[in-house]
């Protein structure tokens, strides 16, 4: 990141104003669907879907995850890797004692 | 002897230091936020009766919240981008945007607590406000963090920008990261407590 | 940094430097003051254990009511004692002071990579630490909910429970900046030609344990916030509805799960037992191949064993939880990981143990505390094996057997590996040489005394003895034939008490003693040892910052004049 030239500069200015384009048209479907009647899981699952492709625009551009090497991708499995677990698991024991 | 590589990029981890460790700190906060996240859920799903976002919040001004956090994510990378191109004026104009799009935020979490708090509705009153107080409560305190390094950077640090240059853009990519960061929690945040 | 630029004050050069050195001693003297002050903690709760109700002797003044330790006090030295043990005592000192110390010399860097940010959560620790004393004498007494802080007891607790939440939110962020220094120094800073695989075994300890602190520790925090929360602002994000306490129903608005804290809990709990261990075996590795004159055993399987074992604490942690009604098939799952995380514990052993075959054994006293280790370690392992079964677990959860069982790995296990890494730094750090003689009569009392205090904690809690229990069991029939070992341990705690002054002793006067200035006294391989001063130079560690060409432990070279080569000689 600290060898970009000039031009390469401006050509990432041009992708940030693409992005944030993105970002503000999801944002404004986001709350569109939340008018929709998906039912729990439906909805759930179809907010996290737009929110998810909202955060990999933000990671992969504004943060620059998507020049970077791969020292910073293992660190980043492993976080997800930890939070999947963190948010699924506890979930799971939650609904096997409901069913008890 | 100086420590190695803390403007430079060591080559084999195409890193300088500071930025490897804003990550690292940032998988801890995406941990910390999954705690909560967690415990959202955990708590969501071992009631009968759980509330939607719009019987307690307000849908427009939230969206209109994650629209200043979004744009104040712009005018952070831009505000690095103009670094790179050796333009210290724009740094200071989108730092300055950045700063009051955060501060536009606070205000408006500031009217949407108030109002809360009039007519009785508090972090105790049920758990769903009780959830929706500590995450959005904490993720105030992010805003609050990172406002305070864009401003440290904005004036009194400025100078940096003389006497070292490339570790200056670097600190700005530092904090501009950390701010993505907080922008990325609210994209997440919002739909989760408002709109579900 | 030159050294002529260098006019320090004695502030900025003693007690707020950035030098890593002088961090890692500060760490290791408040933690070493905090596990004496656990310890004694604990001394008097065995009295009380020993000879219910009576007065105990020395504080029993200050206790008051006659000097009989009330119960809720017994309670409070019992969360505080575990509390101080691992996050004041324990992990500080295995990971902030050993860690800060020798990562960076031993990967041949001049400090850490964010030496102000090392200062930094040196002294977070401090007023986190400072904080939980704080506890001790606010209205009510020090938290005594366990170090576990189960709700819903500990959203009611007394204010000290309060006090402990906001130590813990100091302590847990020190942390998290400790290991993202760890983290970025081994990553960025390994000097020339020091590969992953050329690591010395300690390093990687420091580094997969500053992992686990880095992704473990936030959901704790986050629980605390919520356990704040429900104290402070009155959530109810851990009271169940229609709670009763004292007779009365509580008014606030329920629908909150105790559950939930088990879990954000033992989240970090589970991979915390692996950062107070990790450290101890990388620290016995150094020892055990310095004192053999050969080579590790095993190098490659202790680095994959090492880093699968840091995966798999993070999804056997229910494993504290399993009479919590979840449900057979997330218990079977949870069983099911436990058993394989045992693998890599053994395939660690194993290659420790048999590191020692065909070794030109040293019987100093690092040394001796590092064969002290194995079989002691050994014992905590296997005891951990009928606990990982569900089905065992029924009739031994919450009893004396599990207190056996975690002392037995943390006590004779992660302890002893530490009073290793003092005997065997202690030259490094200060040029001097420590007592052998003291130092052999501290390891044999110690561990004579270790066993004395651990060993009939398995026969109580097979017997059905619960834990925390103010009075030992003495109102429990079935507690009545091994209620006898309750005096056979105290004793026991007291002698192990004594020994310690040996080690205290060696200290004092070592320090005091002649400056040897010897580099490398032990004949080792490591950069820490070949290649600085003892102790080494205040900035910059090193003369020269050398380069790597070998493996961390080439003892005995075939056709080497030494019996040592040390990583940086020139192949």
């Amino acid at each position: 990141m600290s060898e970009l030239t000039p031009e390469q500069v401006k050509h990432h200015i041009k992708t940030y104003v693409l992005v944030f384009i993105a970002l503000a048209f999801l944002t404004i479907v986001t709350v569109a669907i939340s008018y929709l009647d998906l039912g729990v899981v439906g909805g759930v699952v179809l907010a996290l879907i737009v929110a998810s492709i909202k955060g990999s625009l933000v990671a992969c551009y504004f943060m620059h995850l998507i020049d970077e090497k791969v020292t910073i991708y293992w660190t980043l499995i492993a976080t997800v890797v930890a939070f999947l677990i963190l948010i699924f698991v506890p979930l799971s024991t939650m609904l096997a004692q409901a069913k008890i | 002897m100086d420590i190695p590589f803390t403007v430079k990029n060591r080559p084999d981890t195409g890193l300088y230091n500071g930025k490897l460790g804003v990550w690292l700190f940032l998988a801890s906060e995406v941990m910390l936020f999954g705690g909560l996240f967690s415990a959202y859920i955990f708590l969501r799903t071992g009631v009968e009766q759980w509330p939607t976002g719009s019987e307690y919040l307000d849908i427009p001004l939230a969206t209109l919240n994650t629209l200043f956090l979004i744009t104040s994510s712009v005018t952070m990378v831009m505000s690095w981008a103009s670094l790179k191109l050796n333009d210290f004026k724009k740094f200071k104009i989108y730092s300055g945007v950045t700063l009051l799009l955060a501060l536009a935020f606070l205000v408006v979490k500031y009217f949407e607590y108030t109002h809360k708090f009039h007519v009785g509705y508090l972090p105790s009153t049920n758990n769903f406000l009780g959830i929706y107080f500590t995450m959005t409560g904490l993720h105030v305190l992010h805003i609050i963090g990172g406002m305070i390094c864009i401003f440290y950077f904005w004036i009194p640090g400025a100078k940096m920008w003389e006497s070292d240059p490339e570790r200056f853009t670097n600190r700005i990519e530092i904090v501009g990261l950390y701010w993505h960061f907080v922008d990325l929690v609210w994209i997440f945040l919002f739909p989760v407590l408002y709109l579900l | 940094m030159s050294a002529e630029q260098h006019k320090q004050s004695f502030l900025t050069k003693y007690i707020f430097s950035t030098d890593h050195k002088v961090i890692g001693l500060q760490y290791g003297i408040t933690s070493l003051v905090w596990l004496l002050f656990g310890f004694a903690l604990m001394m008097i709760m065995r009295y009380q254990l020993a000879y219910p109700e009576s007065p105990i002797p020395f504080v029993g003044s200050i206790i008051g009511d006659g000097g009989i330790l009330p119960s809720e006090m017994y309670n409070s030295l019992g969360a505080m004692h575990g509390t101080i043990m691992i996050f004041l005592g324990v992990v500080p000192l295995a990971f902030g002071a050993f860690g800060n110390y020798f990562v960076p010399l031993q990967i041949g860097a001049i400090d850490m990579a964010f030496p102000k940010l090392n200062a930094a959560s040196y002294w977070m620790y401090f007023i986190g630490s400072v904080i939980m004393a704080v506890g001790f004498f606010v209205p009510g007494g020090a938290a005594n909910s366990g170090w576990t802080s189960y709700p819903p007891l500990a959203d009611i607790a007394t204010t000290g429970q309060t006090v402990w939440l906001f130590g813990m939110v100091m302590l847990i962020t020190s942390s998290l900046l400790g290991s993202v220094n760890i983290l970025v120094t081994v990553i960025q800073l390994r000097t020339e030609g020091m590969t992953w695989m050329k690591l010395p075994i300690f390093v990687w300890t420091q580094f997969i344990t500053a992992f686990l602190l880095l992704l473990a520790f936030p959901p704790l925090e986050a629980a605390g916030v919520l356990q704040l929360m429900d104290r402070l602002a009155g959530t109810s994000f851990f009271m169940p509805s229609g709670l009763v306490v004292s007779g009365e129903v509580l008014t606030n608005a329920g629908g909150g799960s105790p559950l939930l804290w088990q879990h954000l809990f033992w989240f970090l709990a589970h991979p915390e037992v692996y950062v107070l261990i990790l450290p101890a075996f990388g620290i016995i590795t150094e020892i055990i191949a310095n004192n053999t004159r050969k080579p590790i055993w095993g190098y490659k399987a202790l680095v994959y064993a090492m880093v699968f074992l840091g995966f798999m604490s993070f999804i056997v942690w229910a494993h504290h939880m399993y009479i919590t009604g979840m449900g057979t098939s997330i218990g079977a799952f949870f069983q099911t990981t436990t058993m394989i995380i045992s693998i890599p514990s053994v395939v660690i052993l194993t290659a420790l143990l048999l590191s020692l075959w065909g070794g030109s054994i040293r019987f100093n006293t690092p040394m001796l505390f590092a064969l002290g280790f194995i079989p002691m370690f050994g014992i905590g392992g296997l005891t951990g094996l009928p606990l990982g079964l569900a089905a065992a677990d029924i009739h031994l959860h919450d009893t004396y057997y599990v207190i056996g069982h975690f002392h037995y790995v943390v006590a004779p296990g992660t302890i002893f590996a530490l009073f290793a890494g003092i005997y065997y730094w202690f030259p490094k750090m200060t040029g001097k040489r420590t007592n052998e003689t003291l130092g052999k009569l501290h390891f044999f009392f110690s561990l004579i005394f270790m066993n004395g205090v651990f060993m009939p904690m398995f026969v109580q809690g097979l017997a059905g003895v619960s834990r925390r229990l103010w009075d030992g069991g003495e109102t429990y029939a079935h507690a009545a034939d091994v209620l006898y070992l309750n005096e056979v341990m105290s004793v026991s705690a007291w002698l192990l008490g004594l020994a310690q002054i040996f080690f205290i002793v060696n200290m004092i006067i070592s320090l005091f003693g002649k400056k040897t200035g010897e580099k490398n006294p032990w004949n080792a391989t490591t950069l820490e040892w070949t290649d600085t001063t003892s102790p080494p130079l205040g900035h910059g560690n090193f003369e020269v910052v050398p380069s790597v060409y070998r493996g961390p432990y080439e003892y005995s070279v075939p056709d080497d004049e030494q019996d040592f080569t040390p990583q940086s000689k020139k192949v």
